[in-house]
C-alpha cells in the first residue's frame, strides 16, 4: 500500500516511554520467571527506555543499533539461562530494535489515514494485535504437534532435552513405530480401502444428481435437496446410531460394504453442494450448441459439460474423500475390528493414551491436508478464472 | 392457466410455461407446431420430458440416500417407541394382566402365574427371558436377575407332572409315542421315509385331525415344541423327547372337560390316555403361585407385576419419558427421584455449552473475519491459509493437539509454570472438564464461523464506514449503526452452523471432556455400546434430532440451504 501520511520523527518523550512500557511488560514476564516480578518490571522499563533513547538519539545508525541490541540481549540471555534464553533474548532484541525505530521514525503512521487521532491509531494497532493473537490460537495447536512428534521420550510434552535443543532429545522412533507397527499399518490399509470406494460412489451418484438438480424444471426440488443435504446436517452421532440399528437389522453392520455405504452417504452432500455451485455458472447454451452440431447427450456430457465442471467435481470428491478418511463416529459403530480405520486407531490411542505415535500420525496427516488444501484452492481459482469471475 | 391475461401480462420474466399459456390464449384455433400437433400439447410434452429427465438423473442418488441414510434415521425413530419384547415374550401373560387391577396391592390371580410359567418356559428355551429381563431392568432394577433365575427353575415345575406321567406308564417317556399320538398319519409316514443324513428337509410337523378338539392345550404346546425343535434347533423330531411343559398341558387337559370326550376316542394311544385320565386325579399338583414365590419372593410383589403391565403395550412412550427424567407409574407419568435425574441436566448442559462455544466463536471470529475482509487481497489470502489449514486438518489431529496442550503436564501449563505465573503445585486443570471441551471445540469450530462471516463482510463496501465517519459519527457509532447491522446475516449463518455442529459433537468431548464436559451425544453412544439400552439411545437421539432439524429450518429461512459454501 502506498504511503498515505507524511511521516516525521517523533520526540523522545513519546517513543522512549512507549518502548519503556513494552520493556516493563517483557521485564515482568522475565522477572516472574526468575523470581521477582517487580524488579523485572522496573528494570525492564528503565533498560529498554534508555536503550531506545541511546539508539535513536546517540547512535543514530539504524541497522547497526538494531543488530547490536539483538546481540547484546542474546548475550545477556545466555548468561542468565543458557541457549534457550539466548534465543529468546535475541528475539526480544530484534523486536525492541524494530519497535524503537518504527516509533522514532514515525513509520507507524505511514499506512493509516492521515486524519486519525492518536487514539484511533492506537486502536488500529491494538486490533491487529488481537487478531494476531486469534490467528496464533488457530494455528498453534497444529504447530505444537509437529516438534513433539520427534520426541525421544514416550511423553506428550516437551522434555528438558528438547528445550535445550539437544539432539538426543529428538528421534524418529514414533515414525518408525508408525511404519512398522501392524496395528497402524492395518488401520492405514483399511482407510485406503474404504475412502476411495466411498468417494467414487458419492462422486458418481452425486454428480449425476447435481446435474439433474440444476435443470430448470425439477419437481419437489427443495424437498429433494433437503433429503440429499441431510447427512451433513444430522449430527454424526445420530447418523451413527441409526445406521448401527438399521444395518444390524439387514446384516450390514460390521462389514466392509456397510462402512463404505455409510461413508458414501456422508460424503454426498459435499459433492452435491460443490458441483451445483459450479453448475450455477455453467452456460447451458454450450450443451445446446453441442446438440445442435449433432452430438448425442453422452458425448455432450463427456466432451463439453464434464471438462468445464471438472474442478467442482474434483473438489467435491476431495471433500467426500476427506470426510470418509477423517470419519470416526460412524465407523466406530457401523464397522467392526476388521474395518478399523486410521482415525479409529487414533481415537483408541487417545482414549487409552498409549503412545505419542499418534503425534507422528498427526504430523503426517497435517502434511496431507496441506496438500489437499493446495489442490482445492488451485481448483477453486481455476474454476473462477474459467467463469471469468476473478482475473487471478 | 385459467386466467389468461394474467399469465401473459403480469409475468415479469418469460418462462417456458408462457408458451403453453399463449398457445392456450389463442381462442381462434390451436397454434400448430412444425409437425402438426397443437403447440400447447407439444410444449407440455417437452416440459414433461425435461422434468422426467431431471428426475431420472436424481433418482439413483435419491434411492441411495433413502436406503443408506434416511431408512436408518427412520429406524431409529421407530426404535424410540418400539416395545414388543414384553408382549412377544409373554404372549399369554400380558392379555391376562390387562384385567388385573394394578392398584389392588395384591399379586394377580393364580391363572396369571400359570400363564407366566408357560411364557417363561418357552422364553427360556429360546433364551429370550434374559432379553426381557434386560429390557425390564431399565425400568426396575432387579428384574434382570429375577427373570434369569426364573428361567433356570421353570423346568423343575413341569417335571413334577412329567415324572408322574412317566411313573404311571413308560409309554409317556418316548418321543416317538408322542409323535404317533399328536402327529397326523401322513406326517408320521413322511418322517419314517425321511433320511436325516440326506439333503431333504425334515417334514414339517402336522397335527392329527381331531386331536385339537380332544386335547386343546396339549396340541398347542406340542405344536410349539415341534416347531421349535424343527426350525430353531434343527434337530430330528423323531429323536427328541417332549419338554416338561407338554406334560403340564396334558395334565390340564385330562383334568378338564377333555376327560369326558376320551371315551369316544379311538386313535393311537387311546388306552394309555384313558388310563392316565383315570390316574390324574391322584397326581400331586403344582401350585404355580407358591412355586414362583419359591424361586423369588419378588414375584408376589405387586410392583413387579405393575412394571410388567405398564410395559406390555407394543409401543411405549417410556423411553421418551426416561429421556426427560420421567417414569411411568400407575398414575401416569411422573418425575424420577432427584438423585436419578440426569438427562434434563445433560440436555441443559449441552445447550449451555453449545451456546458458550457459539458465543466465543463469534467473539474470536468477528475480528478475524473483519481484518480478512479489509486487508489487501494478497495479505488476506495469505492469512486465509491460517484459517483454512485448521479447517482441513483432521478433527482427530486437532483434538490430539489440544489434549497435548491442555494436560496438567502439557504445553500451556508448562509455559505458565516456566513464566512463573502459575505455581507448579497448582497447575491449571484445563482438561477433562468443561473448560477443556469449550477451548478445544471453539478452536475446532472457529473456521465454520469465520468463513460465512468473511463472505458476508466482503460484500459490505468500506465506503459506508467512511461516509458515516465523514458525517460525524464516532468510530463506535459508525461501526455499531452502519457496519454491524450489515454483518448480522453472517453472524446468523455462522452461529447456527456452529451451534448445529456443536450440539451433536461426540469425539472431542469424549477425549477432552472427562465426565463434567460431556454432551448428550456421549450418553447416546454409551447407551448404544455399553448399557445396550438402544431404545433410550434412540429416544435421546430423536430429541436431539428434533432440535437440530428445527435449527436447520431456521438456517434455511435465514441463509437458504443453497447458499452453503465450503472453503470460503
Amino acid at each position: 500500500m502506498a504511503v498515505l501520511t507524511p511521516v516525521s520523527r517523533t520526540p523522545a518523550s513519546f517513543y522512549a516511554s512507549v518502548v519503556a512500557a513494552f520493556g516493563a511488560f517483557a521485564g515482568l514476564l522475565v522477572g516472574t520467571a526468575q523470581g521477582s516480578g517487580l524488579i523485572g518490571l522496573i528494570l525492564g522499563a528503565v533498560v529498554m527506555g534508555a536503550a531506545a533513547y541511546l539508539m535513536a538519539e546517540v547512535l543514530g545508525k539504524e541497522k547497526t543499533s538494531r543488530y547490536g541490541l539483538a546481540l547484546l540481549m542474546a548475550l545477556g540471555g545466555f548468561f542468565i539461562g543458557g541457549l534457550v534464553a539466548a534465543v529468546i533474548g535475541a528475539l526480544f532484541g530484534l523486536f525492541f530494535g524494530w519497535l524503537t525505530f518504527w516509533l522514532y521514525e514515525g513509520r507507524y503512521r505511514a499506512k493509516v489515514a492521515p486524519y486519525l487521532t492518536p487514539g484511533q491509531v492506537l486502536w488500529h494497532y491494538t486490533f491487529r494485535v488481537i487478531c494476531g493473537a486469534i490467528f496464533i490460537f488457530l494455528i498453534t495447536p497444529i504447530l505444537v504437534v509437529m516438534p513433539l512428534s520427534f520426541n525421544a521420550e514416550d511423553f506428550f510434552t516437551f522434555t528438558p532435552e528438547m528445550l535445550r535443543f539437544d539432539p538426543d532429545g529428538y528421534s524418529l522412533k514414533h515414525y518408525r513405530d508408525f511404519f512398522t507397527n501392524s496395528d497402524w499399518q492395518n488401520a492405514v490399509q483399511n482407510s485406503i480401502r474404504i475412502a476411495p470406494v466411498a468417494t467414487l460412489l458419492s462422486v458418481g451418484f452425486g454428480t449425476l444428481a447435481a446435474i439433474g438438480l440444476s435443470q430448470p424444471h425439477v419437481p419437489f426440488r427443495r424437498a429433494i435437496m433437503a433429503i440429499l443435504i441431510s447427512p451433513m446436517i444430522v449430527p454424526l452421532i445420530i447418523s451413527a446410531a441409526g445406521m448401527y440399528f438399521f444395518y444390524s437389522r439387514i446384516g450390514l453392520q460390521g462389514t466392509y460394504l456397510g462402512v463404505v455405504l455409510a461413508h458414501a452417504a456422508l460424503g454426498i452432500p459435499f459433492v452435491i453442494i460443490t458441483v451445483t455451485a459450479t453448475l450455477v455458472g455453467f452456460d447451458n447454451s454450450l450443451t445446446r450448441a453441442a446438440a445442435n452440431m449433432g452430438a448425442n447427450p453422452v458425448t455432450t456430457f463427456f466432451r463439453v459439460q464434464m471438462p468445464l465442471i471438472l474442478p467442482g467435481v474434483i473438489s467435491g470428491g476431495l471433500f467426500a474423500f476427506i470426510t470418509s478418511f477423517d470419519e470416526v463416529v460412524v465407523v466406530l459403530f457401523v464397522g467392526s475390528a476388521g474395518q478399523k480405520t486410521l482415525p479409529w486407531q487414533m481415537f483408541t490411542g487417545l482414549r487409552e493414551q498409549i503412545s505419542p505415535t499418534i503425534l507422528a500420525v498427526a504430523t503426517i496427516l497435517v502434511f496431507i491436508s496441506i496438500c489437499l488444501l493446495t489442490v482445492v484452492e488451485l481448483l477453486r481459482r481455476r474454476s473462477e478464472r474459467l467463469r471469468g469471475m476473478s482475473p487471478g | 392457466m385459467t386466467d389468461v391475461t394474467d399469465a401473459t401480462t403480469a409475468k415479469s420474466a418469460p418462462t417456458p410455461d408462457d408458451g403453453i399459456r399463449i398457445a392456450d390464449a389463442e381462442a381462434s384455433g390451436p397454434v400448430l407446431a412444425a409437425d402438426g400437433t397443437p403447440l400447447k400439447r407439444s410444449l407440455s410434452r417437452a416440459l414433461r420430458m425435461q422434468k422426467l429427465r431431471a428426475l431420472a438423473l436424481i433418482a439413483p442418488l435419491l434411492i441411495f440416500v433413502l436406503i443408506t441414510f434416511i431408512a436408518p434415521i427412520a429406524d431409529m425413530l421407530f426404535r424410540s417407541v418400539e416395545n414388543d419384547v414384553v408382549a412377544e415374550t409373554l404372549p399369554r401373560t400380558t392379555p391376562m394382566l390387562a384385567e388385573w387391577d394394578a392398584d389392588s396391592g395384591t399379586p394377580p390371580d393364580p391363572a396369571v402365574f400359570k400363564a407366566l410359567y408357560q411364557d417363561i418356559f418357552f422364553a427360556a428355551e429360546r433364551k429370550q427371558h434374559t432379553v426381557l429381563g434386560g429390557r425390564l431392568n431399565y425400568e426396575m432394577t432387579g428384574m434382570s436377575s429375577l427373570f434369569r433365575k426364573s428361567g433356570r427353575k421353570v423346568e423343575d415345575m413341569g417335571e413334577v407332572y412329567q415324572d408322574q406321567f412317566e411313573d404311571l406308564n413308560e409309554f409317556w417317556e418316548e418321543g416317538e409315542n408322542w409323535n404317533a399320538l399328536m402327529g397326523s398319519d401322513e406326517w408320521n409316514a413322511e418322517m419314517a421315509a425321511w433320511d436325516p443324513k440326506g439333503d431333504a428337509r425334515q417334514p414339517r410337523f402336522e397335527l392329527r385331525d381331531g386331536i385339537e378338539e380332544l386335547l386343546p392345550q396339549t396340541s398347542e404346546t406340542f405344536s410349539a415344541y415341534a416347531k421349535f425343535i424343527q426350525t430353531v434347533d434343527e434337530d430330528n423330531l423323531a429323536k427328541e423327547d417332549p419338554w416338561a411343559i407338554v406334560y403340564s398341558a396334558l395334565y390340564d387337559d385330562l383334568t378338564g372337560p377333555a376327560a369326558a370326550r376320551l371315551n369316544d376316542y379311538s386313535g393311537p394311544a387311546a388306552e394309555e390316555l384313558r388310563a392316565a385320565a383315570a390316574a390324574v386325579d391322584t397326581f400331586e399338583t403344582v401350585d404355580y403361585v407358591a412355586a414362583f414365590q419359591d424361586i423369588d419372593k419378588d414375584w408376589t410383589d405387586p410392583e413387579v407385576w405393575q412394571t410388567i403391565k405398564t410395559y406390555s403395550p407394543r409401543f411405549t412412550n417410556g423411553y421418551f419419558l426416561n429421556a426427560i427424567d420421567m417414569q411411568k407409574s400407575p398414575d401416569g407419568p411422573e418425575m424420577r427421584p432427584e438423585n436419578q435425574q440426569i438427562y434434563i441436566k445433560l440436555f441443559w448442559r449441552t445447550l449451555v455449552m453449545s451456546l458458550t462455544i457459539t458465543a466465543s466463536c463469534i467473539l474470536l471470529g468477528y475480528p478475524v473475519a473483519w481484518i480478512l475482509a479489509n486487508l489487501p487481497a494478497r495479505t488476506a489470502n495469505l492469512l486465509m491459509i491460517l484459517v483454512l489449514l485448521p479447517f482441513w486438518t483432521s478433527l482427530l489431529v486437532r483434538t490430539s493437539a489440544w489434549k497435548v496442550m491442555l494436560q496438567q503436564q502439557g504445553v500451556i501449563n508448562d509455559t505458565l509454570v516456566w513464566l512463573g505465573l502459575v505455581d507448579t503445585m497448582d497447575r491449571l486443570v484445563l482438561i477433562n472438564n468443561q473448560t477443556g471441551t469449550i477451548i478445544a471445540m471453539t478452536h475446532i469450530l472457529l473456521p465454520f464461523m469465520i468463513l460465512p462471516l468473511y463472505s458476508v463482510m466482503q460484500t459490505i463496501p468500506p465506503s459506508y464506514l467512511r461516509a458515516a465517519k465523514s458525517l460525524g459519527a464516532t468510530n463506535w457509532t459508525a461501526f455499531w449503526r452502519v457496519y454491524f447491522p450489515q454483518s448480522v446475516p453472517g453472524i446468523g449463518a455462522g452461529s447456527i452452523l456452529v451451534f448445529i455442529l456443536a450440539i451433536g459433537y461426540y469425539i472431542t468431548p469424549e477425549i477432552v471432556g472427562g465426565t463434567s464436559g460431556i454432551f448428550i451425544s456421549n450418553r447416546i453412544a454409551y447407551h448404544i455400546s455399553q448399557s445396550l439400552n438402544w431404545g433410550l439411545a434412540a429416544a435421546l437421539g430423536t430429541i436431539l434430532l428434533a432440535a437440530v432439524l428445527l435449527l436447520y429450518y431456521a438456517y434455511d429461512k435465514i441463509v437458504g440451504i443453497d447458499n452453503v459454501k465450503l472453503g470460503g
